[in-house]
């Protein structure tokens, strides 16, 4: 993995870096690269509230802003910032002032790689909304000063239209890490994280390979 | 903590918050990746937060799942589904309907001071 000057994350939900990013972060903090990952909501619209309830609809932030600082700590992140925004309404925000903000924030951490999900291809209206203020802010600036954009895309019809991805990142020496931050999303994973580990023990290749590898698209700006 | 629904005591709230100015979250939904997951699902829901109002009566129905009605001067809320209540520390009636797997499916909550 190429080293960087500094990585900045922008991902609407705690939890949506955990399966498919979190072994990429791990190892750029430990090549020395920092991170800053901005997290726009804390996930307050959540469904899972645990059988029996472990959670209501208003204490499920508290809950999840909280296991968003351990995953944090667990990937060594250092600089955790929460926008303030609300789950499941990004898509309805005022287009600008979105872009205002993340681009506010690029400015001020001068990445040289954003990883951010791809507007269009990743399922969850928050999803694409975030994906596609990232690409406004970054289309914004001067070809020269922008940074490398490095998307996560997950819908159906994902490899048909953009193809395969162009980067795959081989996480397995920070597994254990990425397995950690996982279950640091407790109230969000913790059926399937204990099912993976489980899995990963007997060597299920389906479930390494997915474990394994992070797999980003460089968006065309 | 939510707990499974006494009717009685949904109701006792119920009463309580009538006749006066509240805030309600009324929410249903099925998840944003009902249909990612299966194709044929056709996902749907509804959202309201801080809808000030004011209603005459509430009722609590059903066998459970149980049914919420508030009747207000010109119309009505309600919400079906509803499998869990609490009482919370501010004196909020938080209603929820949560599927066999612990999932939220239908909210309603209401209060004397506006959802943060």
């Amino acid at each position: 993995m190429e080293k960087e000057r500094h990585v900045l994350v922008i991902f609407p939900h705690p939890d949506d870096e955990a399966f498919g990013v979190s072994g990429t972060i791990a190892t750029h903090v430990q090549n020395g690269t920092p991170v800053t990952y901005a997290c726009l909501t804390l996930g307050e619209m959540g469904r899972n509230m645990g059988n029996p309830p472990f959670a209501n609809r208003e204490t499920l932030s508290k809950i999840r802003k909280k296991e968003l600082q351990d995953a944090a700590e667990v990937m060594g992140i250092q600089d955790l910032r929460m926008l303030g925004y609300r789950d499941k309404t990004i898509e309805f925000e005022d287009d600008d002032k979105l872009t205002n903000e993340l681009a506010a924030i690029i400015d001020e951490v001068q990445p040289s790689l954003i990883i951010t999900f791809y507007p269009g291809y990743s399922v969850h209206p928050d999803h694409d909304a975030t994906g596609a203020a990232v690409v406004r802010a970054v289309r914004n600036m001067p070809a020269n000063d922008r940074p490398k954009l490095q998307c996560v895309a997950f819908s159906r019809n994902c490899e048909e239209e953009i193809g395969q991805a162009d980067i795959v990142n081989e996480v397995s020496a920070v597994a254990h890490i990425k397995i950690a931050a996982i279950k640091a999303h407790l109230s969000q994973t913790q059926l399937m994280a204990k099912e993976m580990e489980e899995q990963l023990k007997k060597q299920d290749p389906q479930v390494m390979a997915r474990v394994h590898n992070e797999r980003f698209w460089t968006y065309p700006l | 903590m939510m707990e499974p629904v006494i009717t009685q005591d949904v109701q006792t709230e119920l009463d309580r918050h009538a006749k006066k100015p509240v805030y309600i979250h009324l929410e249903t939904t099925n998840g944003a990746y009902a249909s990612h997951f299966d194709e044929t699902f056709f996902s749907s829901g509804a959202y309201i937060r801080n809808a000030q109002l004011e209603y005459e009566h509430g009722k609590i129905t059903g066998n459970g799942p149980f049914r919420v009605g508030l009747k207000t001067a010109i119309g009505w809320v309600y919400a079906e589904g509803i499998t869990h209540f609490e009482k919370d520390g501010t004196g909020r009636l938080l209603l929820a309907g949560h599927d066999f797997s612990g999932k939220l499916a239908v909210a309603l909550q209401i209060s004397e001071t506006p959802f943060e």
